[in-house]
């Protein structure tokens, strides 16, 4: 039980650091420290190139995507030197948004599966933040039930031959490569039909329409498949491999934010110091206040230490666990109630949300907007306590109406 | 960065469990809870035997000398078995105390006598319903002897000497607080049995009619050492809430793989399976926490109070939460006297305000995140 630095570890840490302050972009900092939720904010310049000028430096010096093999781009760095790296960039690492899912999951699966001429010479420019990766994974029947996912993708030739639809790709609009999940067989049970491959977001046929969001935001998008022509050599994995394959990214997705989620604690904690309720007291000396403080600073350093401890199961050598799924849990939730907590307190004011006049920039209104979405992306809050029911604890999976039925017979309406 | 215990220290973890189990199935636990024996005597001898009474107790004064990591693990099974014991008084606390502030004639006289579980020892403080605060500590210290009543005294039926906490200047401030140790086999103690939430651990009530006592640290520093004495042991009762949290956990676990309604097992209801995910959730956010409150205690860190509130408030909730609904899912069964289910429930509660309630600690723990800030 240690949380100080090794001699290598500190090594590591001062070259870090010194490399950071000399070329970290400082101009930026006063936003980044204060931007808000789900989205950064520049004062007027273009946070997409800000954030690729950045990854590219990043890159050039070989500090991009830390965990990944030299010869892919990476640094070939362990899980805690990671970490260090995260806490030494501290805010810069905001500007990391758009490269979260490519350099987390859609990388490590292409690495896993993807033939190697591929990999060397798309995850160089992926790490270097020169592409954008998205994940074409759910759909409008398949959602929490991915694998009753319904895009086609037929043999013809020496190609694939796509039609479907896909929802919910987070920045499909802005990305240059994806992963797509797709049905090669519908006579077999669902899970056993799928296949996955990659591809240019260019490619003809297919067609990308941003979702207008119940916060006004547009970060998902609707993907439509339209006789798009893929060659088999874009193919992960082998054919009817696809929910093995996805496996790997859905481990990954863990890993990558396996450092750990925040609970929102900080944010209402800075509020409340600041806050005079009705009877003249500062909201933080309010006994009621307070409980509600004190519930969520035991989430927000919760998470932290347990996403410390998956590290250090990881820097032993072992798997990131399905416990990890506590993570997203937890933290949206408690995003959501740290949200309308903050408007209460705000009162009448609470309504507004124009950035220039409410209460720190409409930090909490934006939050109350955005964290319906943190309890459903990635697996819904009800999906994740039955993987913690069923593959932590050990639990029968639920009754399924779907189970050994080829896809192509299971009851739709 | 290393943020596990030891393989040496699962090590001794696996071998307090074994033990335990041996010695301490819920039958021995029953055994206290129903009898008229007020602890398991022969567990505690076993316990000062096996050397784990002591672990955290320096090899000069008797004990193993290893360190506080260790007792935390040692606690965690403790907590795990529900074993009826004074543990925490007489080591979490007062041999706690001793260690800290204890004069070096003190500390030879009766650690090595705690470390092998010969003396018990307890801490008074409690004399008035809600929190203890200088203001509400009236039992008076004058030339060497105590006169007032401490009540409830967790063990105080048991113990043979307490550490008490007592005003030697009038007022109702700190500065008048001191600690004094006193031997509780004498003719200025009456003791009163209490009947409680958890018999598995007695309480008494203790009146001191001109009780002789020695002062424990500097008089006028009783507050501060107290506080101090209790954020420790909150980190080390924080293990024991952590392992009775689990085995809660466990046995709703358990019960619902086993237990069929409805041609299935209640397990594969959401309902069920998901108020079990839950009670996961709060349990690994606590072992997390306790996991730094661990680290924090074992290396003296700046940290330790606020470590140590966030601990006790998540471990607090965390046994809590998972007792309750450990009873919730076993249904009907759960509330019958035959289930251990009430076993944990009981001690969820009783170890819940044996340090003073969740609202005193969450107070705490915002003031320590206050300054800490403003630092």
């Amino acid at each position: 039980m240690n949380f100080d630095d090794t001699p290598h570890e500190a090594a590591f840490r001062a070259e870090a650091r010194a490399w950071i302050q000399a070329n970290a972009p400082t101009h930026l900092l006063p936003y980044l420290e204060k931007s808000g939720y789900g989205g950064i904010e520049l004062g007027g310049l273009d946070p997409m190139k800000e954030a690729k000028a950045w990854q590219k430096k990043k890159y050039d010096a070989g500090w991009a995507c830390l965990h990944w093999p030299k010869e892919y781009g990476g640094r070939g760095s362990s899980p805690i030197e990671r970490v260090i790296w995260n806490q030494e960039e501290g805010p810069y690492g905001a500007l990391s948004g758009s490269f979260i899912i490519g350099h987390g999951m859609c990388g490590p699966t292409v690495m896993d599966w993807g033939p190697e001429e591929a990999k060397r010479e798309l995850l160089p420019r992926l790490a270097a933040g020169e592409d954008i990766w998205c994940q074409l994974f759910s759909e409008p029947a398949g959602g929490s039930d991915l694998a009753g996912l319904r895009t086609k993708a037929e043999r013809d030739g020496d190609d694939w031959v796509i039609n479907g639809q896909k929802i919910w790709t987070s920045g499909a609009h802005y990305s240059q490569w994806g992963i797509l999940i797709t049905r090669t067989d519908p006579d077999v049970p669902k899970h056993k039909g799928l296949t996955m491959f990659f591809l240019r977001m260019d490619t003809p046929g297919v067609r990308i329409v941003p979702i207008k969001q119940a916060n006004g935001q547009s970060g998902f998008n609707e993907v439509y498949f339209d006789n798009v022509r893929l060659p088999d050599s874009q193919r992960l994995g082998g054919v009817g491999e696809g929910w093995k394959v996805s496996l790997t990214t859905l481990m990954n997705e863990r890993l990558s934010i396996g450092s750990g989620m925040s609970a929102g604690f900080p944010d209402i904690f800075e509020f409340c110091k600041e806050l005079e309720l009705a009877d003249g007291t500062l909201a933080i000396n309010d006994r009621g206040v307070r409980s509600k403080l004190a519930e969520w600073a035991c989430r927000q350093s919760g998470l932290k230490y347990t996403g410390m401890r998956a590290i250090s199961a990881l820097s032993r050598g072992e798997n990131p666990g399905p416990e990890n799924s506590i993570g997203k849990l937890v933290a949206g939730s408690s995003l959501q109630e740290i949200a309308m907590f903050a408007l209460d307190l705000q009162g009448q004011a609470g309504a507004v949300s124009d950035p220039k006049l409410a209460t720190m920039a409409a930090k909490f209104q934006a939050q109350l907007l955005r964290s319906p979405a943190t309890r459903v992306e990635g697996g819904t809050d009800e999906i994740l306590r039955n993987i913690i029911g069923e593959r932590v604890l050990g639990l029968p999976d639920d009754m399924r109406a779907d189970k050994g039925i080829a896809f192509n017979k299971i009851p739709t309406a | 960065m290393d943020f596990e215990f030891s393989a040496e220290q699962q090590q001794l973890k696996e071998q307090a469990r074994r033990y335990l189990a041996d010695k301490c199935p819920t039958t021995a636990v029953r055994a206290i809870l129903e009898g008229s024996e007020p602890f398991d005597r022969a567990l505690w001898q076993g316990l000062g035997e096996m050397g784990f009474l002591g672990a955290a107790i320096p090899e000069e004064y008797g004990g193993l000398g290893l360190g506080y990591l260790e007792l935390c693990v040692i606690a965690e099974e403790l907590g795990r078995a529900l074993a009826p014991v004074p543990v925490s008084s007489s080591i979490f606390l007062v041999a706690e105390i001793l260690k800290a502030a204890g004069s070096e004639e003190q500390k030879q006289r009766w650690l090595p006598k705690l470390a092998s579980g010969e003396v018990i020892g307890t801490l008074a403080s409690v004399e008035a319903t809600g929190s203890v605060r200088p203001s509400n500590v009236a039992l008076s210290a004058k030339a060497g002897t105590l006169t007032g009543a401490k009540s409830p005294v967790l063990d105080g039926d048991i113990a043979d000497i307490a550490i008490v906490l007592a005003r030697h200047a009038p007022g109702k401030d700190a500065q008048g607080l001191s600690l004094y140790l006193v031997d509780l086999n004498q003719s200025g103690i009456e003791r009163t049995v209490l009947d409680t939430i958890d018999p598995s651990r007695s309480q008494a009530k203790i009146a001191f009619n001109g009780a002789a006592a020695e002062l424990v640290g500097a008089a006028g520093d009783g507050w501060r050492l107290y506080e101090e004495a209790l954020d420790r042991a909150a980190i080390l009762t924080g293990f024991e809430q952590i392992g009775g949290a689990d085995k809660a956990l466990e046995m709703g676990r358990d019960y619902a793989l086993q237990r069929f309604a409805f041609g299935r097992a209640i397990g594969s209801f959401q309902a069920i399976k998901h108020m079990l995910a839950d009670m996961y959730v709060s349990a690994t956010l606590a072992r997390s926490n306790g996991y730094f409150g661990a680290y924090a205690l074992s290396t003296g860190s700046a940290d330790l109070a606020e470590a140590a509130a966030t601990m006790r408030v998540s471990s607090t909730k965390a046994f809590q939460h998972c007792a309750k609904n450990n009873i919730q899912v076993h249904g009907g069964m759960g509330f019958t006297w035959a289930m251990d289910c009430h076993l944990y429930y009981r001690r969820s509660n009783l170890l819940a305000v044996s340090l003073g309630g969740l609202n005193e600690w969450e107070d705490k723990l915002i003031d320590r995140l206050r300054a800490k800030n403003a630092a």
